[in-house]
């Protein structure tokens, strides 16, 4: 048992690391781009600007801790 | 053409950063407390890592592209993402540089306190360090390797670009006989991190079922892209950090 949630952790922190929402939100991104492409919509542009406000939200939360604390 | 091009060297350069770290831990022990079971460590991780390839290649092979991309995809996402936030914090200032003569001179000194502890006639300490240490970095290479390899249908390039990463750390180790800290291994991982984020978010994409305006040339609107809001976030983060700064953090 203890060696699955060694090997449970080291996979959460390989993939998932630090941030969980950034996984969440790529999760989220593909289904939307997904859908959309599905119903029709030729979505290219919806991955890389969801990926790039993931990325500057991550940041804006990392940064924030990061200055409350000093 | 052009992502052949972008998966050896991305292979290449991901690889090396993941090595350069490696070696430095199996220097630092095996310096410390001899090379006969810190090698023999490197060697049994070498034989997990060949395993793991061989026995994953092929298996993905069987899954339909579009799926493996979007799984892909998905993965170096959120792999690639981590990088690139850490990146983006080091060069910002958020976070401490990794230095590899601090992890060298660390390495060694932990090396030197470890009691003797002798099974199987290897010390055990430098085994389990250099195995550990190899696999963990090692795994690292594999995900991408096969990540990249198996998106576009080249393995065989992929794994050729980690194999001459391997080859040239290998030689500038030996060459160097300590770490390589000469290495701009924080500009490296920038790099890294861009081109895991880029190559998922391409390849999720097209998984998902997008067809690219441009084919393959996107990508490199894509790698673009990402340097653009990269270099953005950095200077915006530099604009609003106070003048303390947080402690250093690995990857």
């Amino acid at each position: 048992m203890r060696y699955l949630r060694a090997f449970g952790r080291f996979w959460w922190s390989f993939i998932v690391g630090d941030d969980w929402r950034v996984a969440a939100g790529v999760a989220v991104a593909l289904g939307l781009t997904a859908l959309l492409t599905y119903e029709g919509v030729d979505a290219w542009w919806l991955l890389p600007v969801g990926i790039a406000l993931l990325l500057a939200d991550s940041l804006r939360r990392a940064t924030r801790n990061a200055n409350a604390s000093s | 053409m052009t992502s052949t091009i972008l998966i050896v060297g991305g292979a290449f350069l991901a690889s090396a950063v993941e090595m350069v770290e490696a070696l430095t831990i199996v220097l630092g022990v095996g310096i410390v407390r001899g090379w006969r079971s810190t090698l023999i460590g490197v060697a049994a991780a070498g034989v997990v890592l060949a395993v793991l390839v061989a026995a994953l290649g092929p298996a993905l092979g069987s899954i339909p592209i579009d799926t493996l991309r979007l799984v892909v995809g998905a993965l170096l996402l959120a792999f690639g993402l981590q990088w690139l936030r850490k990146a983006i914090l080091r060069s910002s200032g958020y976070l401490g540089l990794h230095d590899e003569e601090e992890a060298f001179r660390t390495e060694r000194m932990q090396a030197a306190a470890a009691g003797e502890d002798i099974r199987a006639g290897l010390d055990w300490y430098s085994f389990t360090v250099a195995f550990k240490g190899v696999l963990l970095e090692g795994l690292e290479v594999v995900f991408i390797v096969i990540a990249f390899g198996s998106a576009q249908g080249q393995l065989g390039l992929a794994a050729a670009g980690a194999a001459a990463a391997f080859v040239v750390v290998a030689v500038a180790g030996i060459l160097a006989r300590g770490p390589l800290s000469r290495v701009p291994e924080n500009t490296l991982k920038f790099a890294v991190g861009l081109l895991l984020t880029s190559f998922g978010c391409f390849w999720g994409a097209e998984g998902a079922g997008v067809d690219w305006p441009g084919d393959e040339l996107s990508l490199l609107a894509v790698i673009g892209f990402f340097v653009l809001v990269s270099l953005l976030l950095v200077r915006a983060l530099r604009r609003r950090r106070v003048p303390s700064v947080v402690a250093g953090a690995e990857t």
